[in-house]
């Protein structure tokens, strides 16, 4: 009995000492938990750790250039105590190691758009939610690989539209080609400039042409440019003097071809002057000053303000209207309208701008161009409709939602 | 081939302009960003161009005896002055410099002053558009006084309804006519520069065939 109490004891002992060394080896590895779990009722206070965001997914940037990935994930939970500020993305070329941080987003934001990668190579990502001090656990994600993309599928809606709308300029281009009578409303702006041009004649004083103050690359400049080739035509058939001076030394030097190939079309290739059509500043108001002084100076019949124009507008229509010229302007600048409307004889609006070359040349091929834009704004006027009725609808609740809205909104 | 040549590169450059709106791969959008470089370069020459240009004109009218050539003098003078300050002077364009003396102390409150004037020009033009004679003036004089009293702290004294009206004039028929005229441009743009990169617009070449 004796033995086998002595040997139940040795083996309790032994047990017991195997079973303090797991329990210290556990304790050393696990301090933390072992700690909290002591120490929780001592302690208060204590916080547990940030929650990281969840569901984390990347993927290569849709309909980009290539080089980037987006991330897309769930906000961690503590963002609802405010116990996230941000959220830190890092990104490895190796799932395990070598992670360094590449940027960071506030808390709120869910997505995160990774740039300057190599197409192709694979990278792996790690985001952490953090406090601005300690950061939580961490949602990994990889392989991905960034790519460019041929075609951007946001702006398939505009493809359609442009496409729709090649169709209707080339379809009446073609139908005016084939002798179709197409009827143009009157624009008033623009039968005036055959009856300016005679009253600077008889009156001996030049037209001035100023086509604004933006470069070649705006398409009202080009517009000018179109409407300055015939009004050059008109003005060198009645041998009157054009002075066009220039805000941009590019629009200086296609206008003078411009002028002086109407010139040579008419047959009177020795009435054209270079030094009529010249360069003065690019600076605004020095070009109002130049311009002002030529008008105070030459007191032209005819004044065409024909592009884009700034605050300028109506310092130069207000000294035109001064010295007692007609003036007609055509501009697409919204803001300027009003100024011209009320300083100018004749306004083209907006549109009628880009229509003034083919209403004055009066080619056929042209004006097709003037009717196709016209069913295509009709188009757009019925869509526009639509959309309004559908987004009321959706707004008053008779609907779900609004399918068609959407359907205009075009992605960058 | 004198009128071929041009028409081609247009169409090709219009081409590629249109089709790189929806081409983002890096390839077409690196050929894009050249473009714009080529741009610029242009642009620098051209100023040359401009340059030469302005001093022609005036060394005519001077060489000519013109009735205004005293306005030439100031003008090549100024240009002169400019260009010898800009590159000759100490510091060249460097803040302090006798170049940036000149534009700071001259071409600066000069333009100020030419943009001042507009102040006067406003006066001088809504005197004219507000005289009441026809419907549509008298619609415009009175959208014009609720729209200015909207705008300032008298007109919330006078009414409260005041500038809720500005508010609706400014955000609904004001902004509806803007957004009407401003389709018409966009589809005016495209027609335009459609016509011209097919070829179908040749005014800007002087017309003709």
């Amino acid at each position: 009995m004796s033995e086998s109490r002595r040997l139940l004891s040795v083996l309790f002992t032994r047990t017991g000492l195997v079973a303090a060394i797991v329990l210290a080896l556990a304790l050393s590895l696990c301090p933390c938990a072992v700690a909290q779990e002591a120490e929780e009722p001592v302690v208060e206070g204590a916080v547990a750790p940030i929650a990281p965001p969840t569901d984390l997914e990347a993927g290569d940037t849709p309909s980009d250039r290539g080089s980037s990935v987006t991330l897309t994930w769930t906000p961690s939970p503590d963002e609802e105590t405010d116990r996230v500020l941000v959220y830190r993305v890092y990104r490895s070329s190796d799932p395990e190691t070598g992670f360094e941080q590449v940027g960071r987003v506030a808390a709120g934001m869910t997505t995160y758009r990774d740039g300057g990668l190599i197409d192709g190579e694979q990278v792996f990502y790690r985001i952490v939610a953090s406090d601005g001090e300690t950061e939580s656990p961490y949602a990994a994600v990889g392989p991905v690989a960034s790519s460019p993309q041929w075609f951007n599928s946001r702006r398939a809606n505009a493809m359609v539209g442009t496409i729709v709308f090649v169709i209707a300029i080339v379809y009446f281009v073609n139908a005016a080609k084939g002798g179709k009578e197409l009827f143009i409303r009157r624009l008033a702006g623009l039968d005036e400039i055959d009856n300016a041009v005679g009253r600077a004649t008889e009156m001996g004083k030049p037209i001035l042409f100023i086509s604004g103050l933006s470069g070649i690359s705006d398409v009202a400049t080009i517009a000018a440019i179109n409407i300055l080739g015939e009004v050059a035509k008109k003005t060198a058939e009645y041998n009157t003097r054009l002075i066009v001076p220039n805000a941009d030394p590019i629009v200086m030097a296609v206008e003078q071809e411009v002028v002086k190939e109407a010139y040579a079309k008419v047959g009177r290739p020795d009435s054209y002057n270079e030094d009529d059509v010249f360069y003065l500043t690019r600076s605004q108001f020095a070009y109002v000053a130049g311009v002002n002084g030529i008008m105070v100076r030459q007191r032209p019949a005819t004044i065409l303000y024909m592009g884009m124009f700034y605050a300028e507008s109506l310092v130069l229509a207000e000294t035109g209207a001064s010295v007692g010229s007609i003036q007609i302007a055509g501009t697409d600048a919204v803001t300027q309208l009003p100024f011209f409307i009320t300083s100018c004889d004749y306004t083209l609006i907006g549109e009628e701008l880009y229509a003034a070359s083919a209403y004055l040349s009066r080619e056929p091929v042209l004006l097709g161009g003037l009717k196709g834009q016209d069913i295509f704004k009709f188009i757009v006027g019925t869509l526009v409709l639509i959309a309004v009725v559908s987004a009321t609808l959706a707004a008053l609740g008779v609907t779900a939602n609004d399918p068609i809205t959407p359907l205009f909104v075009t992605g960058g | 081939m004198r009128r071929q040549l041009p028409l081609t590169l247009c169409f090709i450059a219009g081409v590629f302009m249109a089709v790189q709106y929806f081409i983002p791969h890096w390839r077409v959008q690196d050929t894009y960003d050249r473009f714009l470089i080529w741009l610029q370069i242009i642009f620098a020459f051209a100023f040359l161009l401009g340059t030469v240009s302005l001093v022609k004109v005036h060394f005519h009218k001077i060489r000519n005896r013109a009735a205004d050539r005293g306005y030439s003098w100031v003008v090549l003078a100024g240009l002169a002055s400019m260009i010898g300050l800009g590159f000759f002077a100490p510091g060249h364009n460097d803040p302090g410099s006798p170049f940036d003396m000149m534009f700071q102390n001259v071409q600066v409150p000069i333009e100020a002053t030419m943009f001042s004037l507009l102040a006067f020009y406003i006066a001088s033009a809504a005197f004219r558009a507000f005289r009441a004679r026809t419907l549509e003036a008298t619609l415009l004089l009175i959208a014009a006084c609720i729209v200015m009293l909207g705008r300032v702290p008298v007109g919330d004294l006078i009414s409260e309804r005041i500038p809720e009206a500005t508010r609706w004039i400014l955000t609904v028929p004001n902004l509806a006519a803007k957004r009407g005229i401003m389709i018409g441009v966009g589809l005016g743009m495209m027609a335009t520069a459609l016509k011209i990169v097919l070829g179908i617009e040749r005014a800007w070449m002087g017309g003709g065939d």
